[in-house]
C-alpha cells in the first residue's frame, strides 16, 4: 500500500510545486462562465435555465484539458517504465493516478461549481443537488480521462485525439449528470434515479479504466 | 479460422469468394430495392417518404453490426493473437463510418419531411452521432500511431471501451420518451411491422449485409497488400 | 587387543557416508549467509526475438549470466541493446523466447528483482533530490536514503532540487537508485553517459561490490569500467571473454 500512496503522494506535491493541474482547470473553468453569458446575453433568466448545463460542460472540458499530464511526464522522464519494475500492478498505479488527478483537478472544480454558477444566476435550490452530482460524477471524468489518457500518451497532437476519443465516453456522464442536478428534464427520469445511474457509471469506470488503461501502457512501452 | 491465419491462403479465399459475393449483393439490392420502391405501400401519413425507411434503418443496423465486428476482431486480436484480426478491425472502421453516415444523412432526409426538423438531439439520434465519433477516433488512432504492432494493440482497446456505446444505443429508445419511433423489428414479441413492410426491409437489410460482408472483404485484403508493400519496402531500407 | 579395529572398520563407511551429505549441506549454507545473493542465481535467455516497427532486431538470441558475473553489450546503434535490456527488465514483452531468473526470489517477478537504468533520468525536477529517492525508495519496497545518497556523494546535494543540478548530477542521481534498493539483476543501458571520471570510478566500483556478493549485471557499454566480463556483440552474435584491465 505505501507504494500507491507514495505515488499519490508525489503527484499531489508536484502539483502543487508545478502548479499544472488546480490552476488551469479552474482558469480555464472560469474563461468559459465568463465567456457564456458575454455571448449569449444578459438575459437573467435564460441563463438561470441554462447555468447546469454549462456548468457540466466547463466542467468536463476542464477535466479534459488538464487529462493529458496524468501519464505524459512520467512517460517523457522515464518514470513509467521504472514503475513496471515496482511490487504494485500496473493496474493499480493507473488507479493511483486517476485518484491523485481527480484530488488536485475534478475534486476542487466539483466542490466550487455550484459557488461559481452563481455567476450564471443559478437557483440556490439547486446547489445542493449539482454538487453532490458533480462529485459523484468527478470520480467517473477522472477514471475515464486518466484510461484515454493512457491510450494516448506519447502521441503528437495527443491532445486532440484524447478530446475525441473522451467525447463518447463522457455523454452518459453528461446526460445523467445535468439531470441530477437540473431535474424535471424531458431527456431522463427523476434526480435520484439520475444519481443512481452515475453511481453506476462510475463503478463501471472504476472496473474498466484500470484494467484497458493497463494494457494501454503496456502497449505504449513495448 | 487458424487455418486462415496465413494471409496467402486468405487472399485465395477472397479471390474466389468475392464474385459470388458482389454477385449475390447485386441481386440482393435488385429485389430488395424492387420490393420497396415499386411493391411496398404508400404511408397513410407520409406518402411516398416513408420509402426512405428502406434505406435508412437497414443503413443504421448495418452500422452497429459493422462496430460489434470491429470489437468482436479487436477481442479476437487482444487474446488469440491472430495476424488477420487487427486488420479485419482496422478495415471495418472505415465502412462502418460510411454506413453510419448513411444512416445519419438519411434519417435526417427523412426527419424533416416528418418531424419538421433536420436534427434533434433525442437518445438514439445522439447515441448514433456518437457512435460516428467512436469510428472516427478509432480510424485517427491507427494514424496517430507509426509501429503498426503497436497501433493494433492500442486501437484494438479503444474498439473494446467503445463497445460500452453499443447497449446504450439499443435501449436508449426503451430508457426515454423521445421523438424518434420506439424499436419495431428487434424487440421482444416479434414484428409489429406489417409483412408488406417487413418483407422489403428484410431484403434489403439482407443486402446491405451482403454489401457489407463483400466490402470487409476486400478492405481486408487492401490491408494486407498494405503490409506486404511495407514489409518490402522495410526489406529494400535494410539491404542498403 | 583386536577389538578397536571392528569398531573403526565400522566407523568408516559411516564416515563415507556422511561425506555426501555435507557436501549437500554447503551450498544450503552459502544461500543461508545473509548479506550475499546465491551464488546459483542464473539469468537465462533462451531465443529470444525482438520486432520493433515491423522490423526484427534480432532473433534467436540466448544467453545466460551467472551468479557474480558482468556482461557487456556492444553493437553498433540499432542493433537492439536497449531492447534487450528493456526485454529482460520486463517493460517491453519478447516477441518470442523465454527469459528467467533461476535462484531468486520465487514469490517475486524478474522486474520486481532488477534494477533498470535507461538512458532517461527517471527523476522529477521540481522534487529534490532526496524527496526523489525517498519516492523510489517508497515505491520499490524498500531504501536506504543514506546510502544512495553517499553512493555518488550527492549528501550535500539533498536538498536541492533537481532542476538546479547540472545534467552530470542528474545522472548521477538516477545511477544512485542501484545503492537505494538492494536488487540482484542489474540492467545498465549507457550508465556513464554525462558523468565525469570520479562518478565513473565510483560506478565501475559499486558495480565490482555488487558483482563479489553475486549480483548479475548486464550492461550496454563502449567505455571500459576496469572490470572483466563477458562480450556479447549484438548484431554479430559473437561472445568473448573481456578481461579487466
Amino acid at each position: 500500500m505505501t507504494a500507491l500512496t507514495a505515488v499519490i503522494a508525489r503527484d499531489l506535491k508536484l502539483a502543487l510545486r508545478q502548479g499544472g493541474g488546480a490552476g488551469i482547470a479552474l482558469g480555464f473553468f472560469l474563461t468559459v462562465l465568463v465567456l457564456i453569458p458575454l455571448g449569449i446575453g444578459p438575459d437573467v433568466a435564460l441563463l438561470a435555465r441554462i447555468a447546469p448545463g454549462t456548468l457540466w460542460i466547463a466542467l468536463l472540458l476542464a477535466v479534459l484539458l488538464s487529462a493529458d499530464r496524468i501519464f505524459e511526464p512520467d512517460h517523457d522522464d522515464g518514470s513509467l517504465e521504472i514503475m513496471t519494475l515496482g511490487p504494485v500492478p500496473l493496474e493499480l498505479i493507473v488507479l493511483a493516478k486517476a485518484a491523485a488527478h481527480w484530488l488536485v483537478t475534478a475534486l476542487p472544480m466539483a466542490i466550487a461549481a455550484p459557488f461559481l454558477g452563481l455567476l450564471l444566476n443559478l437557483s440556490p435550490t439547486l446547489f445542493l443537488p449539482l454538487g453532490l452530482a458533480m462529485l459523484l460524477a468527478s470520480l467517473a471524468l477522472s477514471l475515464l480521462a486518466s484510461l484515454v489518457a493512457a491510450v494516448t500518451v506519447g502521441l503528437q497532437r495527443g491532445g486532440l485525439l484524447l478530446s475525441i476519443l473522451t467525447l463518447p465516453l463522457y455523454v452518459p456522464a453528461l446526460i445523467f449528470g445535468v439531470a441530477a442536478s437540473a431535474g424535471g428534464d424531458a431527456l431522463s427520469g427523476s434526480r435520484p434515479a439520475a444519481l443512481l445511474i452515475l453511481l453506476a457509471l462510475v463503478l463501471l469506470a472504476l472496473v474498466i479504466a484500470p484494467f484497458a488503461g493497463a494494457a494501454a501502457l503496456r502497449a505504449h512501452l513495448r | 479460422m487458424q487455418q486462415f491465419a496465413n494471409p496467402r491462403r486468405f487472399l485465395r479465399l477472397v479471390d474466389l469468394v468475392e464474385p459470388w459475393a458482389w454477385a449475390v449483393t447485386v441481386i440482393l439490392f435488385a429485389i430488395g430495392l424492387y420490393l420497396s420502391l415499386v411493391v411496398a405501400p404508400q404511408d397513410y401519413q407520409q406518402g411516398e417518404t416513408v420509402r426512405i425507411m428502406f434505406v435508412h434503418v437497414p443503413a443504421a443496423w448495418i452500422a452497429l453490426l459493422a462496430y460489434l465486428d470491429m470489437a468482436i476482431a479487436s477481442a479476437v486480436a487482444i487474446i488469440f493473437r491472430h495476424p488477420l484480426a487487427d486488420l479485419a478491425a482496422k478495415a471495418a472502421a472505415p465502412i462502418g463510418a460510411c454506413f453510419t453516415f448513411l444512416a445519419l444523412a438519411t434519417g435526417s432526409l427523412w426527419g424533416k419531411p416528418m418531424w419538421g426538423t433536420w436534427w434533434v438531439w433525442d437518445a438514439r439520434l445522439t447515441s448514433m452521432f456518437v457512435l460516428f465519433l467512436l469510428y472516427l477516433g478509432y480510424i485517427a488512432i491507427w494514424h496517430a500511431i507509426d509501429d503498426p504492432g503497436r497501433a493494433a494493440r492500442i486501437a484494438a482497446i479503444v474498439a473494446l471501451v467503445g463497445c460500452i456505446n453499443l447497449p446504450i444505443i439499443k435501449f436508449s429508445v426503451d430508457w426515454w420518451n423521445t421523438l424518434h419511433q420506439p424499436a419495431s423489428v428487434l424487440r421482444i414479441g416479434g414484428p409489429t411491422l406489417h409483412p408488406a413492410i417487413l418483407t422489403p426491409l428484410l431484403v434489403m437489410g439482407a443486402a446491405y449485409l451482403a454489401l457489407f460482408v463483400t466490402l470487409h472483404l476486400t478492405a481486408i485484403r487492401a490491408e494486407i497488400m498494405a503490409r506486404r508493400l511495407r514489409q518490402m519496402e522495410l526489406a529494400r531500407a535494410d539491404e542498403v | 587387543m583386536f577389538f578397536p579395529l571392528p569398531i573403526a572398520y565400522c566407523l568408516l563407511p559411516t564416515a563415507y557416508c556422511l561425506l555426501p551429505i555435507a557436501y549437500c549441506l554447503l551450498p544450503i549454507a552459502y544461500c543461508l549467509l545473509p548479506t550475499a545473493y546465491c551464488p546459483t542465481m542464473e539469468l537465462q535467455i533462451s531465443d529470444l526475438a525482438c520486432i520493433r516497427g515491423g522490423r526484427q532486431v534480432f532473433a534467436g538470441l540466448s544467453l545466460r549470466a551467472d551468479g557474480g558475473s558482468l556482461t557487456l553489450l556492444r553493437g553498433a546503434n540499432g542493433a537492439g541493446k536497449t531492447s534487450l535490456l528493456r526485454l529482460i527488465a520486463g517493460i517491453a514483452e519478447p516477441d518470442r523466447g523465454r527469459i528467467a531468473l533461476l535462484g531468486g526470489d520465487a514469490a517475486l517477478t524478474l522486474s520486481q528483482q532488477c534494477h533498470f537504468i535507461g538512458d532517461r533520468d527517471a527523476t522529477k525536477l521540481h522534487l529534490t533530490v532526496a524527496e526523489n529517492l525517498r519516492f523510489w525508495g517508497a515505491f520499490l519496497d524498500g531504501g536506504d536514503l543514506d546510502r544512495a545518497l553517499d553512493s555518488f556523494g550527492l549528501k550535500a546535494l539533498a536538498n536541492l532540487q533537481a532542476a538546479v543540478l547540472s545534467s552530470g548530477q542528474r545522472r548521477r542521481l538516477a545511477l544512485s537508485r542501484l545503492a537505494l534498493v538492494a536488487r540482484p539483476l542489474w540492467l545498465l543501458d549507457e550508465p556513464t553517459v554525462g558523468l565525469d571520471a570520479a562518478s565513473r570510478d565510483r560506478l565501475a566500483a559499486l558495480m565490482a561490490a555488487h558483482l563479489a556478493t553475486g549480483g548479475i549485471i548486464i550492461a550496454a557499454t563502449h567505455v571500459e569500467l576496469g572490470l572483466a566480463g563477458i562480450e556479447l556483440r549484438l548484431g554479430e552474435a559473437l561472445v568473448r571473454e573481456v578481461a579487466a584491465q
